[in-house]
Formats: C-alpha cells, structure tokens, sequence
C-alpha cells in the first residue's frame, strides 16, 4: 500500500477516537454540571478544557468559562482547529484521500457520520440536546468502527487503522487519569483518603468504565483502585494495557506481512514490557505524573516511528 | 434563458404523441407506478448519491466544496439496432484519431497528402513536439476515448466533440446504472437492459495489455494518478482505482528510481508500468513541460521515452480533439481508414480563415462559437439565447483573437423526458459513449453518459452549468 494511504487511514483512525473521546469527556463534564453545585461544575468544565489542552487557547478568547461557552468551543468552534467537527472533517477527508484502502462500507459509515454531525453541529447545541448530540457522536464512531471490523480485510490497511485507533486511545486515557489526579487530588497524601465519590464516578464515566469498574470491584471507588483500573487492568478497553496490547497485535500483523520488524515494533515491546514490569504501588512510588508524563512522551515516539518506518511521507 | 428556437426530435414520443418502440417497455412500467412513490424515490437517489460521497467540486468555489451533479430517474434508451449502428460508426472514428495520431507523430502522410494545412500543428499548444518519432507501447495513443455525440432525427446521430486527452464522467454511467437497479430493480427484469459494469474491468484489462517493455510483472502495475482530493473528478479517480484493484496516487507518491517511475509504498519504492494519468499534459512532468507543478512526476517522460512506463492517455492526444482539427475529421476518417464517415460531424467554421469569420460574424445570432481549446462549455456564445449584450461582447473576444475560435450552427439537439413534479417534460440531451483501445482492439460499453441540460430549453448540458445526467440504455433485445 502507498505509504501516503497508511498515513491517512491512521489519522482517520485517530481523528474518530479523539472525536469519541472528546465526547465521552463533554458527556461527564455536563453531568457533573448537572449534578453538582456551581463551584464544582465550573472546576469539572475547567478540567475538560485542561485535558483536551485547550484551556489557554480558550482563555485567549476572553470568554467567560461557562459550561455552554465551552461545549461550544469545543464542539464546533470555528477558530478551533481540534473542534469535534473539525476532527469528524478531517477524518473524512482522510477517509476520501485514502478512498480506495477502505470499503465502501466504512468510506460511506464516515461520510454519512460527517454529514449528520455537520448537520447537528451547524447551530450551538442546546443544553437540552446536548446529550443527545454527544450520544451520536459516540455512535457515528461506533459505526465506523463496526463498519471496519465487518468488512475490511485483515491486512496492513486494518493494522495501521488499529495501530491510530490504539495510540489515540492510550493518549487520550493517559490525559484524562492525568488531569483528574490533578484536580481530584491536590497531594499524594489524599491517596486512600475518602473523596468525593460523585468526582470518581465521574472519572470512570468519562472512559465509559464506570459500570465496568463496579462490577469488577463491588463498588468500592477508591483513587488507587481507579488507576490501577484505567494503567494496567487489560481487561478493560480504554485502558493503557489494553490500547498497548492491541497496538501490539497490530504491529505484529505488520510485521508478518512484511516478513521484517522495525524500530516501532521495538518501541511497542519496550512499552508493554515497561508496563508488565510495575504495579501500581511502584507507579505511585515513582509518581504518578511522572509515570503518565512518560507514557505520553512514549505514545508520541512510537507514533513517530511508525510514521518513518513506514514512509507515511516522504 | 429564451426557449430553443428549433423544434426538436423527442426519443420518446413522436410527432403524433405515440410512445417510440425503444420506450414502450418503460412507458408501461411508467404508467403502473404510483406518482407519489416515484417522487419519493426521485428524492430518495439524491441522499443516495450524497451518502456515496458521488459529488464533483466546482472550480472558483471554497476549496472543498462539494456539488451534486443532479440525476433524472428516466432513463434515455436506445435501440439495439440503433446502437449497432451507432457502434460502427464510433469504432471507425477512434481507430482513425489513433492512426492519425501515430502520422502525426512521424511521417505526416496526412500533411504531405494535402489534406490537413500545416498550421494547425505549427501554433498548437497540444501538439508535443517530445512525441515525435516516439511510438507508446501497443501502439496506442488514446486508450479511453469519449465521442460526444447529438442526436437530431430518427437515426441522425453527429459528433460534437471527440474526447482523446482524460474524458470523464465514466463513473457517473455506472452509479446511475447502480442508483436505477436499487431503486426499480424489477423494472429490469421486465426491460432486458445491456449491461455497463464490465467497464472497470475491460478498464484494467487494456491498460495492463498496454505494458511497458521494461514491465517484469505478469500481471502490470497500474495506478491512477490524481491531481488530488480537491480536483472535480477527484470521486471518479478514486472510483476508478477501487474499481480496478489499482493505487490511486498522487504526484508527491511518486519518483523516478532505477530509470522506472515509483511510487513510495509502506515497504518501500515500487515500479509503475501502467499509469493512467487523470493530470493534463501540462502537468505531467515539471522537467519537461510547467516547471511549477506539483501534480506531476520529475523525469517521467526521459522514462516513457525509454521504454519504462506505460502513460494513458499517451501525452499530445490533445492534437487530435482540439475543435480546430475536428473540423477536419472527416478528411482524417476518410484518410485514415478509405472509408467514408459513418458519423457525421456538425458543419464548422473556422474564425481563422478569413470568409468563414466575415459569415460568423454576419450571423452571431443564429450560431455558437466555442474557443478552439475550451472546455467544460466555458468561455463560449450560444446565439440564439444571448443577449444583444452579450453577443456585443463576445463579437469583441472573436474580432481580437479569431484564431481562437470556431463556430457551429445552432443545433436542434433531440429530447426525453426528465422526471418534475408536474410529471414528463421533454429536456435537451447529448451522450458520451466510452471508448477503450488496446492493441487487441477497441471496446465500446454500450451506451454511455447521458447529460442533460435540466433548465426548459436550455442546450447546456454541461454539469457545471446546471445539468444534470441519466441513465442510459441500450436494449438487449
């Protein structure tokens, strides 16, 4: 496939995961707003901006921080290039420079994503609608998703597809555990301390865990458990262990392909190693700012070497 | 825009208001069907066509804007036997543009014979003078041709305009045949309609019989090369591509290595023996033609020259469209092939010779004047619909640069009817048959692209211009 094709079809990937997650980030902002006095809404907003990277960009307009200023800065702003539209068009337009690795299927599941969001998203969003309006986003991705699963084939094009879903993912969740901790927890000292369970709940919602995570430990939310959750349980799909196996599986599809390993397939296994390695104690001990720091920075070098090592340009 | 002067030949319905025999099938089916369900379903092709992405990008608008070309759910239908016809006719004008092509490319027998003037090469932009004594491989100069033709009478048919350098549109006759089977899909089992989907395949099939001396591969490489996303034929390129199993590439893919031209693929650098070209001449390679384009490939031609890629269409087929020379093409068939035209061309005259332009300009009014290298139905005057304005201008244009002109009488182009919501009413068409060349020979998909000029007596069918396109049929039986 042409190096260019496998540099679309990852950014298309990319660009999808992020417009998920970004919704799935809105979606537990505005229940908190719902939920809770002013005082932490107006926190919970602030933090949604700071994950997203935002927050001076936003400040720049010298807007007030309100929970509707926001959501529309981050759905559908124009002077915002990382806006969920702006994400839903460039997947698009990665879907139709890269027309022909993709099936017809999954070509139109993203178009017809694009067109009903674009349609959605032509007006500030209404409070009363915005949670409808972020449930379509989440399922326009899921479409696509599922449009890629059921009928591409099991190749490189799928691989490189995968390998950007999984990077984004790890980055997105990386992001989020980053900034929560931040605010959830101003010192270390609060870790096994009873906190706010509203605020957890909310972490786990906004990677779509929260039901996940009480099944799995009988409801008891306590910040250690949490991160544990979302760093190293690889039987939950957002989390980093598993966006690394994934990625993992798909470098190994290329690797078969292509009869030869490269310097991203080295990088893929450094990481996973270095996460099978610690536990969750260790990660405090380390810090987990630091540990999440370093995982970010590793998401990029990895991405960067799939990128080289596969001639997306030239 | 005034209504067309002429009567014109309706293909559905003759003067008596009988239903032609090519229509009587579908008018049957027509007259079962429920009104209201047919406007449904008109609507229903249109988010059809959005959702598949079908759209073309109109020049001079936001980078990215996306049209519709409008699709009229009543197919234009022509008889078998009308088709053969047809058919033959279509068969001896390619294999003559590629015989003369070849000439003018070595020998100039034509030239020596007296039957084509010498200027026409000597101040022509499209003739590539990097060509001469070149022989592409298979011989062929234009593996896919498009013959615009109009229909005036029962079984007059005439050329307007033969397409020899990247015609498009292909892609438009097959989702219209899709869009039509999905949404009548028994109206084909009670009309047997001949099949359009073989295209893509015959498509690769020739191109790959076209390979390169230099190809090592048993089955050729073919790529189809794209000026890119924001191109208006951007949707039929990467139709086409898919369509064959080809990689749809772009300039900035490609390079030449090892004296081949390759494309930078995730394993590395891989050799192209077939690259159908969707990029003009112009652009195709920076070292030899534009320095400034980024669209083409640096060196490519040192290479083609060289036995090492396959171009298609091969460079300077635009010679042989240009509508100066088509004034000359039945002297070219005659020349060619020692036949005498089985397709008629539309009386021209050339602004350049000198009494020609004195009638051109005595009666403006009455004809259309296109520009000899215009295209996309640009930049040219339709008479009898202008304006005393308007025909004061263009008078300007043509006494400025008559060279630059050609003109031809204002025809009577035939109707059918399109679908609006106060029921049939007759508009303008013209067809464009696809032509494919190999060394094996020449394959021409029955029937073609139907445009149709949407506005009531209007003769534009141009898709920029406000028409539209329809299905069309030839009969299988």
């Amino acid at each position: 496939m042409l190096g260019r094709s496998a540099w679309g079809i990852f950014w298309m990937s990319r660009y999808l995961e992020r417009a998920e997650n970004t919704a799935r980030l809105l979606d537990a902002g505005f229940r908190i707003a719902l939920t809770r006095g002013n005082s932490t809404a107006s926190d919970e907003w602030r933090s949604v901006l700071v994950t997203l990277g935002l927050d001076e960009p936003f400040a720049e307009r010298g807007r007030e921080a309100t929970g509707p200023a926001i959501t529309d800065y981050i759905l559908r702003a124009q002077d915002n290039p990382t806006s969920v539209l702006a994400m839903m068009e460039n997947a698009r337009t990665n879907a139709r420079m890269v027309r022909t690795a993709i099936t017809r299927e999954v070509w139109e599941a993203t178009n017809e994503s694009w067109m009903i969001l674009k349609d959605a998203l032509a007006k500030p969003v209404r409070e009363a609608n915005l949670g409808e309006v972020l449930d379509m986003i989440r399922r326009q991705a899921t479409l696509v998703r599922g449009a890629m699963e059921g009928t591409m084939l099991r190749n490189d094009i799928l691989a490189f597809a995968r390998a950007g879903t999984y990077i984004e993912r790890a980055d997105n969740t990386a992001r989020i555990i980053d900034v929560k901790y931040h605010v959830l927890l101003p010192s270390l000292a609060w870790v096994g301390s009873r906190l706010d369970n509203a605020q957890w709940e909310m972490v786990l919602r906004s990677v779509a865990g929260e039901r996940a995570f009480r099944w799995l430990h009988a409801g008891v939310l306590d910040p250690r458990g949490i991160a544990e959750f979302l760093i190293l349980d690889a039987r939950f799909p957002r989390s980093l262990a598993y966006a690394y196996k994934q990625l993992e599986s798909s470098m190994a599809i290329l690797s078969d392909a292509y009869g030869i390993e490269t310097s991203a397939h080295l990088a893929v296994r450094e990481a996973v190693a270095r996460l099978a390695a610690t536990n969750i104690a260790g990660i405090f001990d380390f810090g987990l700012h630091e540990f999440i720091t370093e995982a970010i920075f590793t998401n990029r070098q990895i991405a960067e070497a799939i990128a080289a090592d596969y001639r997306f340009t030239e | 825009m005034a209504p067309s002067p002429l009567s014109s030949f309706d293909e559905m319905i003759d003067a008596d208001g009988n239903i032609r025999p090519a229509y009587a099938g579908y008018r049957e089916w027509l007259d079962e069907q429920d009104g209201k369900w047919l406007q449904r379903q008109s609507k229903q092709a249109e988010s059809f066509f959005r959702k598949t992405g079908i759209t073309f990008n109109v020049y001079g608008e936001d980078a990215g804007a996306e049209r519709l070309i409008p699709f009229d759910m009543v197919p234009r239908i022509i008889t078998r036997d009308e088709w053969s016809r047809l058919a033959v006719g279509i068969e001896q004008r390619v294999r003559a543009l590629n015989a003369f092509l070849h000439d003018l490319y070595h020998k100039r027998e034509i030239i020596k014979a007296g039957k084509l003037p010498e200027r026409m090469l000597k101040a022509n932009e499209a003739f590539l003078p990097q060509m001469a004594g070149f022989s592409p491989p298979g011989g062929v100069y234009t593996h896919i041709v498009g013959i615009d033709l109009v229909r005036t009478g029962p079984d007059e048919f005439m050329v307007l305009e033969d397409n020899a350098r990247t015609p498009s549109g292909v892609s438009y006759m097959l989702e219209n045949r899709e869009t039509m089977m999905a949404m009548f899909p028994e109206l084909f089992t009670r009309v047997k309609v001949q099949p359009v989907s073989d295209y893509p395949r015959s498509l690769a099939r020739s191109l790959a019989a076209c390979a390169p001396p230099a190809c090592e591969n048993e089955r050729p490489v073919v790529a189809v090369l794209t000026p890119g996303i924001y191109n208006s034929a951007y949707f039929e390129h990467a139709f086409l591509a898919d369509q064959m199993g080809a990689e749809l590439v772009e300039g900035s893919d490609l390079r030449v290595v090892d004296g081949r031209v390759a494309m930078r693929t995730t394993r590395g650098w891989k050799a192209i023996d077939v690259l159908y070209r969707r990029v003009d001449d112009a652009f195709l390679d920076p070292l030899t033609f534009n320095p400034s384009s980024v669209l083409g490939v640096a060196g490519i031609m040192d290479v083609y020259r060289a036995g090492g890629i396959t171009i298609a269409n091969a460079p300077g087929t635009g010679i042989s469209d240009d509508k100066a020379i088509y004034s000359f093409m039945p002297e070219i068939v005659e020349f060619y092939t020692g036949e005498k035209p089985i397709l008629k061309n539309v009386p021209t005259w050339r602004c350049s010779e000198e009494d020609a332009l004195k009638y051109v300009l005595d009666n403006l009014k009455d004809l259309v004047v296109k520009e000899v290298h215009g295209s996309g139905g640009y930049g040219m005057l339709i008479g009898p619909t202008s304006s005393k304005a308007e025909i004061a201008a263009f008078e300007k244009k043509l006494r400025a640069k008559p060279d630059n002109y050609i003109a031809q009488p204002t025809l009577s182009l035939s109707t059918v009817p399109i679908f609006t919501k106060a029921g049939l009413a007759p508009r303008h068409v013209d067809l464009r048959p696809f032509v494919l060349v190999s060394p094996g020979g020449i394959n021409i998909t029955p029937g073609g692209l139907t445009r149709v000029a949407l506005k009531k007596g209007s003769l534009v069918v141009n898709s920029s211009q406000g028409g539209g396109t329809k299905d069309s049929w030839v009969l299988a039986e």
